[in-house]
């Protein structure tokens, strides 16, 4: 305990002198404007300017997991857009505000609409052909000047002030970048944030928690593409004039190599990304030709070349780096900079009220509460399951057993709606699930773990079990962006907690669960599942690398939930352990269900003892 | 519009898609193998057309420079790679000495020797300059592979995506360094022509749609007849399964590669005497030919072609009738293909 509060006071020290720290910073940034020269103050609007494009690239690329080529595009949007109507209109470069935002989410909204539900490489590919096509179009519209562009574009005004020089402009465009950076870390620290983090972890866990993920890569996209058009937005009137040239391509590409270079993982990786790739591009293009005598784009190889390097060195980006030099530097000899969460949820208040439990029928009912009937899954060729029916009673553990290859975690997936069922029909408490999605499913109360785990591995254990609670919160992006939904997040993570203490992980709450070893995983899925409120869970081999005691604490668990009405359906191999704890046993093999029974009963069944030792004994 | 526009317009639309044909072919199979995105595909057209170019002139191409000094890179990287392999490794190390170095400087002494020979490069026969300028352009390719992909064959997909566009940023950096900004035609490969009716074919046209027909085919027998292109295949299939039937990826990844390149700078001389290519040019055509590969899903073959003529069709009626918003159009329709695709695709699945 003495080394917890040791601990404990160093931290408050070293925050004491990070506050110290940062209220230098900002003296030094309000102060700006009056000792930075003209060229350096340009050179900080315009980092300020790109950063906020950049974030943008952070939240999709390096958080989410999309990866966007064409943001330079969504620039020049929101440039053409608001200098149009205020040159050719004469509208209040306000109301352009107004018009940039209507237009670029309406265009980014048709655009993730038609690329976000295809998985993979074909957002990026498409991302390359829309950011072309709007590149060219900017150059051959008339309305939008051609290749010449527009100029005379108002400046903005702020009551009456027309923000014409560089330091007035400063204010504007680092106050919009601090805000947007404050509302997206809010946003990724809440329930939709986890949802957007999940992403990253693929498709299948993200739903199977009930996370819509065509509305999670919408909304992060959607707010990309609004940064990247309000950043056009300052440089339409901030430049005074528009031309195709700064919403290429290659500027699209610059963009995310300032995500990945800065650290896509962090919001504040955005700023450093910007702040290196722009010095950078500007030494170089002084130094360069003077090196190397004739112009030319040597600054594309250099940075080509340092894209690359980086990605084979150091795929996480340079914030990483930089952190850990603070940490060192703040938390001396201690050794808990070595691994961290994404995000860390040490300081996360946990008191707060329950969350709301569903409803239960009361009693163990004699009648099934999941009940398949005739389930026929194919793979080509490959019959995976073959008229499988089975039923779950409340308050009831069921072993499904089988050699590999049986086809067990393909019913699961039936179940779960993972996949699709070719024949058969599901019920859960009354209502047909059968071709439904994974996460009304889910919503329904039937949650489950994988057989090969299925973590985020950055992030905290508590942050994934509370991605597990998913559906038990409401709250939008748009409240936790300002965090007006702390309660709820409050109560989301107290039932985390609630889990992690339930299943005995409470003394690693707040470590990466990439930093668990395989049991614990094992068992940080469990409590993830139990954290949805479920009805019944379903456990694909929770069991498996657990050591004799451990399996001992998983059984007294499974005990423990049985006793509390919940229905749980479990994949095992380890047969004492099955035998021991399960009420009833389904044996399958070769896609098909062999035996059905008491734990007694199939241990004398000829067929499973022939399908396990490969005699026939009869 | 008569119907002998029609047919030229069908003419020069069939000529490019021919050309983003064999590009997609080349995309398709880098990505089956290796799940590399090739977008630096297209600098090899233009370093294909432009070292041409530059053997016209009489001038040394540039790219004899990068060949050496790439060659020189993967070496080192070879040697200090193989170092901490202990013995054994000494018969490959030779290998690559001998291509990554001998044979660049080789070739570099013969240039520079047919240079400054009384004859001069551009006084040798077309289909020498050809040649040689295939020899500098092609290996490129695995050295790229060796260079930028190889040592990260494993990263995700969208990783090897964006290194594959700062390959490309790196690429066309050094091509406006290599070439200038000004842009070259290369000769057609024979000259003169015939009449098709009232339609004018040019000689050029019958090569290009000659010799990507012969490509094509002698992909497929490559594919389907060779132990190689089986080995391939089977990589494409299944990295690991492969591997354990003793089939290298890093091999299969360079074979490819060079494929992929020698496709991509044939291009470049095909398309050379019918657009001017300037040192950014090739990114353009590649694109076009990655429209024709999405079509396909980037996935079957006959369809990349299938969807590489129907770019070039598509580009060549829409120059007709809305020419400053060619490329426009020729970009969108990768919107609606996608949208098709979308409908589709309906099982949730997660991939690296």
């Amino acid at each position: 305990m003495t080394r917890h509060k040791h601990m404990a006071q160093r931290a408050d020290q070293s925050r004491q002198g990070f506050r110290y720290g940062w209220m230098a910073l900002c003296l030094l940034w309000v102060a700006g404007p009056l000792y930075l020269p003209a060229y350096y103050l340009t050179i900080a609007n315009h980092i300020g300017m790109v950063a906020l494009v950049a974030l943008g690239l952070v939240l999709m690329t390096g958080v989410a997991g999309l990866t966007s080529f064409g943001q330079a595009a969504f620039v020049g949007l929101g440039a053409y857009v608001s200098a149009v109507l205020s040159t050719a209109y004469g509208h209040s470069p306000w109301l352009g505000l107004l018009a940039v935002v209507l237009v670029t989410i309406s265009v980014a909204f048709a655009l993730g609409a038609i690329t976000l539900r295809l998985s993979g490489h074909y957002l990026p590919l498409g991302t390359i052909a829309w950011g072309l096509s709007l590149y060219f179009l900017f150059g051959n519209l008339e309305i939008l000047g051609g290749h010449t562009g527009l100029s005379s574009i108002p400046p903005i005004e702020v009551f009456g002030y027309g923000l014409k020089s560089a330091g007035s402009i400063y204010y504007l465009i680092w106050v919009v970048l601090f805000l947007a950076i404050v509302l997206s870390d809010n946003l990724l620290r809440s329930r939709e944030g986890r949802a957007i983090r999940a992403l990253k972890g693929g498709v299948i866990v993200a739903e199977s928690m009930g996370v819509n993920t065509a509305r999670s890569k919408m909304i992060v996209f959607l707010l990309a593409a609004l940064y990247a058009g309000i950043s056009g937005w300052i440089y339409a009137h901030y430049q005074r004039f528009v031309n195709p040239s700064p919403f290429s391509l290659h500027i699209g590409i610059e963009y995310l190599f300032m995500a990945v270079l800065g650290g896509a993982t962090q919001v504040w990786g955005a700023l450093l990304g910007a702040g290196l790739v722009t010095l950078l591009k500007e030494w170089l293009q002084d130094l360069l030709p003077r090196l190397l005598g004739s112009s030319g784009n040597f600054e594309t190889i250099i940075f080509g070349l340092f894209l690359v390097l980086l990605l084979q060195h150091a795929p996480n980006g340079l914030w990483p780096h930089v952190e850990r030099l603070f940490r060192r530097s703040s938390l001396k000899s201690q050794k808990i900079d070595s691994i961290q969460p994404s995000i860390n949820t040490n300081h996360i208040d946990l008191s707060a009220p329950a969350l709301p439990k569903r409803l239960r029928q009361s009693g163990a009912g004699s009648d099934y509460l999941l009940e398949a009937r005739g389930l026929e899954k194919r793979f080509g060729g490959l019959i995976a399951n073959q008229d499988i029916s089975l039923g779950l009673r409340r308050s009831e553990i069921l072993a499904l057993i089988g050699p590999n290859g049986a086809g067990k975690s393909t019913l699961f997936d039936l179940l779960t709606g993972v996949q699709k069922l070719d024949a058969g029909t599901i019920y859960f408490s009354g209502e047909a699930i059968h071709g439904r999605r994974a996460r009304d499913i889910a919503r329904l109360g039937l949650s489950r773990s994988f057989q090969h785990v299925r973590l985020l591995p950055e992030m905290s254990v508590l942050e994934n079990i509370a991605l597990g609670a998913h559906l038990r919160g409401r709250h939008g992006p748009l409240r936790a962006a300002l965090h007006l939904e702390r309660e709820e997040e409050r109560a989301l993570m107290n039932e985390a907690r609630n889990q992690a203490t339930r299943v005995g992980l409470s003394d690693v709450m707040h470590v990466p669960a990439g930093s668990l070893a395989l049991g614990q995983q094992r068992t940080l899925e469990i409590a993830r599942a139990l954290a949805g409120d479920p009805l019944a869970i379903l456990l694909d081999e929770p069991a498996a690398g657990l050591r004799f005691g451990e399996k001992q604490k998983l059984a007294d668990l499974l005990r423990a939930l049985r006793a509390d009405g919940l229905a749980i359906l479990l994949v095992e191999h380890d047969m004492t352990f099955v035998m021991n704890l399960a009420d009833r046993v389904v044996v399958m093999e070769h896609g098909v269900v062999i035996a059905q029974g008491e734990p007694a009963r199939i241990q004398q069944d000829p067929r499973v003892i022939e399908a396990y030792l490969g005699v026939d004994l009869s | 519009m008569n119907l002998d526009i029609v047919l030229l317009l069908a003419q020069d639309g069939l000529t490019n898609g021919a050309i983003y044909a064999l590009l997609a072919l080349a995309l398709v199979m880098v990505f089956a193998v290796t799940r590399v995105i090739f977008v630096p595909q297209g600098e090899f057209v233009a370093f294909g057309a432009l070292t041409l170019a530059s053997f016209q002139g009489n001038k040394l191409p540039g790219t004899l420079w990068l060949l050496l000094l790439a060659g020189s890179i993967c070496f080192l990287m070879d040697w200090r790679y193989q170092q901490g392999l202990g013995k054994g490794m000494a018969r490959r190390l030779r290998w690559s000495l001998m291509w990554q170095v001998l044979f660049p400087l080789g070739l570099a002494l013969l240039v520079f020797f047919l240079q400054s020979s009384p004859l001069g490069l551009a006084k040798l026969p077309l289909w020498v300059q050809i040649i040689l300028a295939l020899l500098v352009v092609v290996p490129l390719g695995p050295m790229i592979y060796r260079l930028a992909f190889q040592p990260m064959a494993q990263a995700p997909i969208l990783v090897l995506l964006i290194v594959s566009v700062a390959v490309h940023l790196v690429l066309v950096g050094i091509a406006l360094v290599f070439f200038g900004a000004e842009g070259s035609r290369t000769p057609p490969f024979s000259e003169g022509g015939f009449a098709l009716g009232s339609v004018p074919v040019q000689a050029q046209t019958l090569w290009v749609l000659g010799t990507s027909l012969l490509f094509m085919i002698a992909l497929g027998l490559f594919f389907e007849r060779s132990l190689f292109g089986k080995a391939l295949r089977a990589t494409a299939v299944n990295q690991t399964g492969a591997r354990l039937m003793g089939i290298a990826p890093v091999f299969a990844g360079r074979l490819v590669f060079l494929l992929a390149a020698l496709m991509g700078t044939y291009s470049g001389m095909l398309i050379g005497p019918i657009t001017t290519i300037y040192y950014d040019t090739g990114f353009l055509i590649g694109l076009k030919g990655f429209v024709g590969a999405i079509i396909a899903g980037l996935a079957s073959y006959p369809l990349a072609v299938g969807g590489a003529l129907l770019v070039g069709l598509l580009e060549a009626y829409s120059s007709f009738w809305a020419s400053s918003f060619k490329e426009v159009i020729v970009f969108a329709l990768i919107i609606p293909v996608l949208l098709w695709r979308s409908l589709r695709h309906q099982d949730l699945d997660d991939e690296a």
